[in-house]
């Protein structure tokens, strides 16, 4: 898909898709896993914003899988064993999928309830699927036991991150942290 | 290899821990202690409140009825028309006060987690429907309502609804309720008498058809320039009382059988009557009555123009949420009204599973 040229560090817009996903995403599991139990009142305002925002997060993973096929990619360095490779490009297509099933999962479950997802009160989305309460539980349930599949993919992202940086230190993390070789 | 990241006032501490050392113990305790502070702080903002789990557990009780609601188990479904008169038209944007005729889907219920108990067991009845306003549902137009018969309650939030319904529970041993326990609740609860001047007055009506069903928390009704009106609403029985053919007290159905006849004979109508609040009522505060000086606007007719049993009907498969609300109408701060979503909805997740794994009973 991408040429692994000999660009050492993800340009500014990737940077930005990534942060500003990896941002939102965690913010939408704290709100999610929290929302559902709380019997606050902010409890609904928090249920609407995590709608809108899954709708826009659906929108940027479309707009990063363009951005993906597009940019070259950093490569990775040498001293990695094809196994470890291997294991991250897995590590981040289960990112991928979870990126995407999350918000859909989010969207068919409403439609099974019959709910139209009003996003940020622009517009409304349609409808995916007929009302059907089966439908809405395994949506539900999808949509519940993926956000922790997802946290614990995002946790081995994380430890991989960590552990090119910390500890093998080489400039994995460091390519998708900065524009160029920092100094000192 | 040389490291090139060491800042010169570190060189003190590289003395104590080799930074290899420093590096491996950091990469080792960064996840857990973020998993460790998040679960504390959430912890800690949680409180002592009770969670959507925790009351849904309350209310379900002991004995699982695999497939039915948590609360109002026991109902039957209805369908209709909402004969709207447009007097509301100016009030809100909702398509629903547009003059014209609207389909319902509705459900009368008796309250208790037993599909099974007797209708007159509980004095406490619901009626609840969803209208669309929209052809479509991507017009964001769908109301889903679900009032009662008490027209406040005795209690104003989450936490303390939590206690009441742990106060009226039956002792586990004795299977009785406790008097002196309930009383108690009531006496630290001084908002409650409200409640309790209206539950020593009330009768319950003969019939699902003849009940006052009130919506008992306020919303908004939304103008186009974004003014709101807060309001409270009510359906008013038509049905003349001599009309209603008398309840069969022995039939675990009794309310059931009896709309049936009733239905038979003649139309189940109500008066869905809006009430608007002044300046100095407070539409975040559910146990308070409203003067009867209010303005009273009628919205139009409730037309009942079907029965049908839960296992045939439509409405069993439905989640009356009524915080789903179409454009024009909108949920006050009412602590009760903003935790209704979350509760249904965990009611909602267990029997729709239920009945999707086919560990419902139907």
């Amino acid at each position: 898909m991408s040429e692994q040229k000999t660009i050492k560090y993800y340009p500014a817009r990737s940077r930005l898709l990534h942060w500003s996903m990896a941002i939102l995403i965690v913010s939408m599991l704290f709100v999610g896993l929290s929302m559902v139990q709380s019997l606050a009142v902010w409890q609904p305002v928090a249920l609407s914003l995590h709608k809108s925002f899954g709708v826009l997060l659906l929108l940027m993973v479309l707009v990063r899988l363009l951005n993906k096929y597009l940019t070259p990619r950093p490569r990775l360095p040498k001293k990695m064993s094809s196994l470890q490779k291997r294991a991250a490009n897995l590590s981040h297509i289960a990112l991928y999928a979870a990126m995407i099933l999350m918000p859909l999962s989010g969207w068919l479950m409403q439609s099974a309830d019959g709910r139209a997802v009003n996003v940020f009160g622009l517009f409304t989305l349609p409808s995916l699927i007929e009302q059907n309460i089966k439908a809405y539980s395994i949506f539900r349930e999808f949509h519940g036991y993926m956000a922790w599949l997802l946290i614990a993919t995002i946790s081995i992202h994380v430890l991989g991150a960590l552990y090119h940086g910390l500890i093998r230190q080489d400039r994995v993390l460091a390519s998708m942290l900065y524009s160029k070789k920092p100094k000192k | 290899m040389k490291d090139t990241k060491i800042k010169p006032k570190n060189r003190r501490l590289k003395s104590k821990i080799p930074e290899k050392q420093a590096r491996l113990i950091a990469f080792i305790m960064v996840l857990p202690v973020f998993f460790i502070l998040s679960y504390k702080v959430t912890s800690y903002l949680a409180g002592k409140s009770v969670s959507a789990q925790q009351f849904v557990d309350l209310q379900q009780g002991e004995q699982i009825h695999a497939g039915f609601r948590r609360a109002h188990a026991k109902g039957i479904c209805v369908t209709g028309t909402f004969e709207s008169s447009g007097a509301l038209n100016g009030y809100s944007t909702a398509m629903v006060f547009d003059e014209g005729s609207y389909p319902i889907v509705g459900r009368f219920s008796t309250a208790g987690s037993n599909p099974t108990a007797p209708d007159l067991a509980s004095p406490v009845r619901s009626l609840a429907f969803v209208m669309s306003g929209g052809v479509d549902g991507s017009q964001n137009a769908e109301w889903r309502i679900a009032m009662n018969t008490p027209p406040v309650m005795a209690v104003g939030t989450p936490g303390d609804f939590y206690a009441q319904l742990q106060a009226l529970s039956p002792d586990p041993v004795t299977k009785e309720r406790d008097p002196a326990k309930i009383q108690a609740f009531f006496a630290q609860h001084p908002e409650s008498k409200a409640f309790l001047d209206w539950r020593s007055r009330y009768v319950p009506a003969d019939s699902f058809a003849g009940e006052r069903y009130h919506s008992i928390n306020a919303f908004y009704l939304v103008d186009e320039k974004k003014q709101k009106q807060a309001v409270r609403f009510q359906a008013v029985p038509l049905l003349d009382s001599s009309e209603i053919p008398s309840l069969d007290n022995e039939n675990p159905d009794a309310l059931q059988v009896q709309l049936e006849q009733i239905f038979n004979q003649y139309p189940i109508k109500f008066n869905l009557v809006f009430t608007l609040a002044d300046s100095s009522d407070d539409e975040n505060d559910p146990t308070i009555m409203w003067p009867s000086e209010r303005r009273n606007i009628s919205a139009g007719t409730l037309v009942i123009n079907s029965l049908t049993s839960e296992e045939i009907g439509q409405c069993a498969n439905l989640n009356f949420d009524p915080l789903v609300l179409p454009e024009g109408v909108a949920a006050t701060a009412d602590p009760i009204l903003r935790a209704r979503s979350a509760a249904y909805a965990e009611s909602f997740r267990r029997r729709a599973m239920e009945v999707l794994l086919g560990k419902d009973e139907k």
